[in-house]
C-alpha cells in the first residue's frame, strides 16, 4: 500500500524536475476538492463571524427586557422577535453562540489532547498499555452525572470567587466536559496505535535507530489524526449539548446567561405558540455541528496519503 | 385570559347542574390522574411531600378536614369538636373526637379508637422520624375512651387544637398492619408504606415507587354507592407542562395537578376544549427571602449562621425597602400566573380575616422612590452604575429552584434591581436538590448559602399560628439544628418571638387575626421577606370528570369519592 508504485510520481533520477510540495500543500489541495468540506467551512466561517462580529452591528442587549414589546414576530428591530419577556431572539442567538462555540471547541480541544495522549502512550507502550487503559475504564464506568455534580458543587464556589460568576463556570463546564469525554477518543486512537506500531514503516524506522519520540511524532501520529478529526468533530457537538443539559439542570450558567442550549430549553416551553424560538438556535447548533463534521470529514481524507496519492 | 375565566365558569356551572346520577359504585370505570412528580410512598408520615400526601389521601383519611372554603368539616368523625358542643375543655387543654360508628378498613375489619391512638404514638415515637411532628406538637396523651371516642390531651391551653387527625398531612393508618413498624423499624416496613390498609375510597392494587400506582375502589368504603370509579391510575413524572397537555390537549389523563406553566401556553392547550383550568387560592405566597446573615464563602462553616455576622447590607432597612419598591409585582405576575396570581405584600395573604393592609407600598412600583431611599441612606452610585457605601456593593446572589416562571420572574427583577443600582447575578437550582434537604449539599434552601432566594410556602388548614411562629429566633436554621428550621432569613426579634406566644394562649378569633397582622406587619416592615404573589393553586381536569372541587386547604383529591364521569 504505501510502498506501492503510483502512477503520478516523478520517475527516479528525476527529483529536480518537480517542485517541492509541502505536506500542508498537498492537504489543503485534497481538501479543497472535497465540496461537502468547502461548503462546511464556509458555514462555519459564517457562523464564527456572525456570532463574534454581529453584535457589534446588531447592537441590542441580549438580556434587555422590554415588556411591553413581548411575543413580537419578526420585524427589522427585531429581526428573530423577541420573547416571552421581550427579550431580542436575534442578539440572544448571537451572544449564546459565543458561549457555546467556546465551550464546545475548548472542552473538544481538552478531551482531545487528554484523549490522544492515553491513547498514543497505552498502545505504543506495552507496559503502560493495562494501567492506563483500566484507567479509561473506569472513567467509562463512572456514572457521569453524579460525578459532575460532585466536581460542580466543590469547586463552583472557589472557582466564581476566583473569576466571576461567568468565567468561573465557563473554566469550570469546559474542565469537566473535557475530562469526561476523552475516553472514547482514547480507545479508538490505541487501536488505532497497536495496529500501525507493528507495520513496516515503523519497524524500518526503528531500525535505522529512530528514537522512540521521533517515531511517534513522525509515524504513529500523522496516521492516527483521520480518527482524531473525527472524534474532534463529534467532540464539538457533544460539548454544545452536554452544556446545555448541565444548564438545564441548573448547574450550568446562570440563567439569564444565553447559550444555545439554553436557548433551545427555554423555547420548547413555547413549542406551538412560537416554534422559532426553537428553531433558531435549534438551527445554529445543527449547523454548526453538520459542517464541522463535513469539515471533519474533509480533513480526514486530506490527512489520509492513500486518498491523498489516489487523486 | 378570558378562556381561562370562561372555563372557571363552566366548571361552576357544570358543578350546579350535575347531581350525582350514579347510584353504583365502581359504574364510571377507570380514573387517571398524573402528578408530575412522582409518589415515592404512600405514608405521609414519613414525607412531606405534597405528592406523597395527596396520593395517600385517598386511601388513608383523616378525622376532621378543611373543604374547598376552608372550613373544617367531620370527615371520619362524627362532629368537629368545639367548646360549644362539649368537645372542647373549657381549659383548651384536651380535645374528645367521636368516631362514626360502622366505619371499617379496606380488609373488613372495624375502624376503632385504637386505631386513632396508635397513630398517635406511631407519629409520637422519638425514633419515628415523623414528618407530621408539629401537627402533634404539645400533645401529652391521646387514649381511647371507648371504641368510637379518642381524648387528646395537651400539655397547654390550644386555642386551635385541631393539629392532631386534621387534614390530608394527619390522616389515620391501622393499627394491626402497622404495629410493627413502630419507631427506627418505620422506614423499613416497604410492604405496610407501599400498601396502607385504609378507609378511603380506593385501596392500593400495585404501587411502583416514583413511577405508576394502581388503586381500586375499596369494597369496605362507608358509602356504598362511592366511589364512582371502580379503578385508577396515579402516574407520576415527567414535568408541568407536559402533565398540562397531557389531560388540556390530548385528553390521555382526567386530572392534572399544580400546573405552575406560562399562562399563556395554559390558555393555549384549554382553548383545544378537551379539559378546563381550575385554580383557588389558599395561601401559597411566593416570595424573597432575605439572608440577615453572612454568606460570604470565606466564612466557611459559619457561613449564613448567626454566628456568621450579619449581612454586609441586607441588614440596612433602607436597601431592603428600595429592592421591595423596585419590583412590579402586576407585572411578575401577569407573566407568570395569569390568573392564578394576585401582587400580594404580605406573606400571610389569607383568609382574609387576618390579611393585612398595612403594607400595600409595595403594591405599586416605584423606581424613583427606591433611588431616593437609597441615596440617601448614603449608598452611592460608582463608575459601573452600582452603588456602593464605604468599600461595600449592592451585589446579590440571587437563587431559586429550576422553573421556567421562576427564571423569568428572575430575569424582571434583576432588570429593575440594575435600575436602581443594585447588581444581580442569578442562581437556579434543581427543585430536587433545592428542596431536598440534603445536608451535604450545599445548595439546599435551608443553607441559603446566598443573599436573596425565592420560593413559595403556605399553611394547611385556617390557622397561622404554626405558620408565624416559623420566624421566631428557636427556628433558625443552623448546623446546630441539622440546618432544620423555617425561619430562612434568619430573623430574629424577641417582640416577635412575645408575639408568637401570645398567638399561641389566645383563643378568640377578633385578637388572634390582630396578633397574626401585628407578626405580619413586623415581617413586612423589617424586611425579613419581601412577598411578591399571591399564588393560586392551579390544576386541570378533563371535561368529562366532574365532581372536581379544588381545594387549597387540604388534599385537592380530598373528594375523589364524589368524582364522576360526565357526558
Amino acid at each position: 500500500m504505501t510502498d506501492a508504485a503510483l502512477p503520478n510520481q516523478a520517475p527516479p533520477g528525476e527529483p529536480a524536475m518537480r517542485p517541492h510540495r509541502s505536506l500542508w500543500r498537498d492537504v489543503w489541495a485534497q481538501f479543497a476538492v472535497h465540496k461537502g468540506a468547502m461548503a462546511g467551512t464556509g458555514i462555519f466561517v459564517f457562523i464564527v463571524l456572525a456570532v463574534f462580529i454581529g453584535p457589534y452591528i446588531h447592537t441590542l442587549d441580549p438580556s434587555f427586557i422590554d415588556i411591553r414589546n413581548k411575543n413580537q414576530g419578526p420585524s427589522f428591530e427585531h429581526p428573530m422577535g423577541t420573547d416571552q419577556l421581550g427579550r431580542d431572539t436575534f442578539a440572544q442567538v448571537l451572544a449564546g453562540g459565543q458561549v457555546s462555540l467556546a465551550v464546545g471547541v475548548t472542552a473538544m480541544a481538552l478531551s482531545l489532547v487528554i484523549g490522544t495522549l492515553i491513547g498514543v502512550l497505552a498502545g505504543y507502550f506495552r507496559r503502560l498499555d493495562g494501567p492506563l487503559m483500566r484507567f479509561t475504564d473506569l472513567f467509562l464506568a463512572l456514572p457521569l452525572l453524579p460525578l459532575l455534580l460532585v466536581i460542580i458543587m466543590l469547586f463552583r464556589d472557589t472557582l466564581r470567587s476566583a473569576f466571576g460568576p461567568e468565567t468561573g463556570i465557563f473554566i469550570l463546564i469546559v474542565f469537566v466536559i473535557g475530562i469526561t469525554s476523552w475516553m472514547q477518543t482514547a480507545r479508538i486512537v490505541r487501536g488505532d496505535v497497536l495496529g500501525l506500531k507493528e507495520r513496516e514503516f515503523v519497524l524500518a524506522a526503528h531500525s535505522i535507530g529512530t528514537r522512540q519520540h521521533r517515531v511517534i511524532s513522525r509515524h504513529i501520529f500523522p496516521n492516527v489524526l483521520s480518527p482524531i478529526m473525527v472524534s474532534a468533530t463529534l467532540g464539538i457537538a457533544n460539548a454544545i449539548i452536554t452544556e446545555s443539559a448541565l444548564s438545564f439542570l441548573g448547574l450550568g450558567f446562570p440563567s439569564d446567561f444565553p447559550t444555545w442550549g439554553r436557548l433551545v430549553f427555554d423555547g420548547v416551553t413555547f413549542l406551538e405558540q412560537h416554534p422559532e424560538r426553537v428553531l433558531y438556535p435549534g438551527m445554529a447548533i445543527a449547523l454548526t455541528v453538520l459542517s464541522v463534521n463535513y469539515m471533519g470529514d474533509g480533513i480526514r481524507d486530506a490527512l489520509d496519503p492513500r486518498i491523498r496519492s489516489n487523486r | 385570559m378570558s378562556v381561562l375565566k370562561k372555563t372557571l365558569l363552566a366548571t361552576a356551572a357544570a358543578l350546579l347542574t350535575t347531581t350525582a346520577a350514579h347510584a353504583e359504585r365502581g359504574s364510571d370505570g377507570h380514573l387517571n390522574i398524573i402528578y408530575w412528580q412522582a409518589s415515592s410512598i404512600l405514608n405521609p408520615f414519613l414525607s412531606g411531600g405534597t405528592k406523597d400526601v395527596e396520593a395517600s389521601s385517598m386511601v388513608i383519611e383523616p378525622l376532621g378536614r378543611y373543604d374547598e372554603k376552608g372550613n373544617l368539616i367531620p370527615w371520619l368523625a362524627v362532629d368537629i369538636p368545639t367548646v360549644a358542643n362539649g368537645g372542647v375543655s373549657e381549659d383548651l387543654k384536651s380535645i374528645t373526637w367521636k368516631i362514626q360508628p360502622g366505619i371499617k378498613w379496606s380488609d373488613g375489619s372495624d375502624f376503632t379508637a385504637e386505631d386513632v391512638v396508635f397513630t398517635a404514638d406511631y407519629c409520637m415515637h422519638p425514633e419515628g422520624g415523623c414528618q407530621q411532628l408539629t401537627k402533634f406538637a404539645d400533645v401529652e396523651k391521646v387514649e381511647a375512651l371507648d371504641a368510637l371516642t379518642v381524648k387528646v390531651t395537651f400539655s397547654k391551653p390550644k386555642p386551635h387544637p385541631y393539629g392532631p387527625f386534621t387534614g390530608g398531612e394527619s390522616p389515620i393508618i391501622q393499627k394491626a398492619q402497622f404495629q410493627d413498624c413502630m419507631g427506627a423499624k418505620a422506614p423499613e416496613c416497604t410492604e405496610q408504606n407501599f400498601g396502607p390498609n385504609g378507609t378511603g375510597p380506593f385501596r392500593v392494587t400495585e404501587f411502583r415507587a416514583n413511577d405508576v400506582i394502581s388503586m381500586e375502589a375499596n369494597p369496605n368504603y362507608r358509602d356504598a354507592s362511592k366511589p364512582h370509579f371502580a379503578t385508577l391510575t396515579f402516574k407520576g413524572g415527567g414535568d408541568a407542562a407536559a402533565a398540562a397537555r397531557s389531560v388540556l390537549q390530548t385528553g390521555e389523563f382526567d386530572y392534572a395537578w399544580n400546573l405552575q406553566v406560562d399562562p399563556t401556553v395554559l390558555a393555549d392547550m384549554a382553548s383545544a376544549g378537551k379539559g378546563q383550568v381550575v385554580s383557588a387560592f389558599g395561601t401559597s405566597v411566593e416570595r424573597l427571602m432575605v439572608n440577615l446573615t453572612n454568606p460570604d464563602s470565606a466564612l466557611g462553616d459559619q457561613r449564613s449562621t448567626v454566628e456568621g455576622g450579619p449581612h454586609p447590607f441586607l441588614t440596612d432597612a433602607a436597601v431592603r425597602r428600595a429592592l421591595s419598591l423596585a419590583i412590579d409585582r402586576q407585572t411578575l405576575s401577569d407573566v407568570g400566573y395569569g390568573e392564578a396570581g394576585q401582587p400580594t405584600c404580605n406573606v400571610l395573604p389569607a383568609p382574609a380575616i387576618f390579611a393585612s393592609t398595612a403594607n400595600d407600598e409595595c403594591l405599586v412600583q416605584n423606581i424613583d422612590l427606591a433611588n431616593q431611599i437609597l441615596d440617601e441612606a448614603g449608598w452611592a452610585k460608582g463608575g459601573d452604575g452600582i452603588r456602593a457605601k464605604d468599600g461595600v456593593r449592592l451585589s446579590i446572589l440571587y437563587q431559586t429552584s429550576t422553573n421556567a416562571v421562576r427564571q423569568d420572574t428572575q430575569a424582571l427583577v434583576k432588570q429593575w434591581w440594575g435600575q436602581i443600582g443594585v447588581e444581580t447575578e442569578l442562581k437556579n437550582i434543581d427543585a430536587a436538590v433545592f428542596f431536598g434537604g440534603d445536608q451535604s449539599s450545599p445548595d439546599t434552601f435551608q443553607k441559603f448559602y446566598a443573599d436573596i432566594e425565592m420560593y413559595t410556602n403556605n399553611f394547611n388548614g385556617t390557622d397561622p399560628e404554626k405558620y408565624m411562629s416559623n420566624w421566631t429566633c428557636g427556628e433558625i436554621p443552623s448546623p446546630a439544628t441539622n440546618w432544620l428550621g423555617s425561619n430562612m432569613p434568619r430573623y430574629c426579634n424577641e417582640a416577635y418571638d412575645a408575639l408568637a406566644a401570645k398567638l399561641a394562649q389566645t383563643s378568640a378569633i377578633d385578637e388572634r387575626a390582630a396578633i397574626a397582622k401585628q407578626m405580619n406587619d413586623m415581617l413586612m416592615q423589617e424586611g425579613a421577606m419581601i412577598p411578591l404573589i399571591h399564588r393560586g393553586g392551579v390544576s386541570a381536569h378533563s371535561n368529562t370528570l366532574g365532581g372536581v372541587l379544588m381545594n387549597e386547604w387540604d388534599s385537592e383529591l380530598w373528594n375523589v369519592a364524589d368524582w364522576h364521569r360526565t357526558n
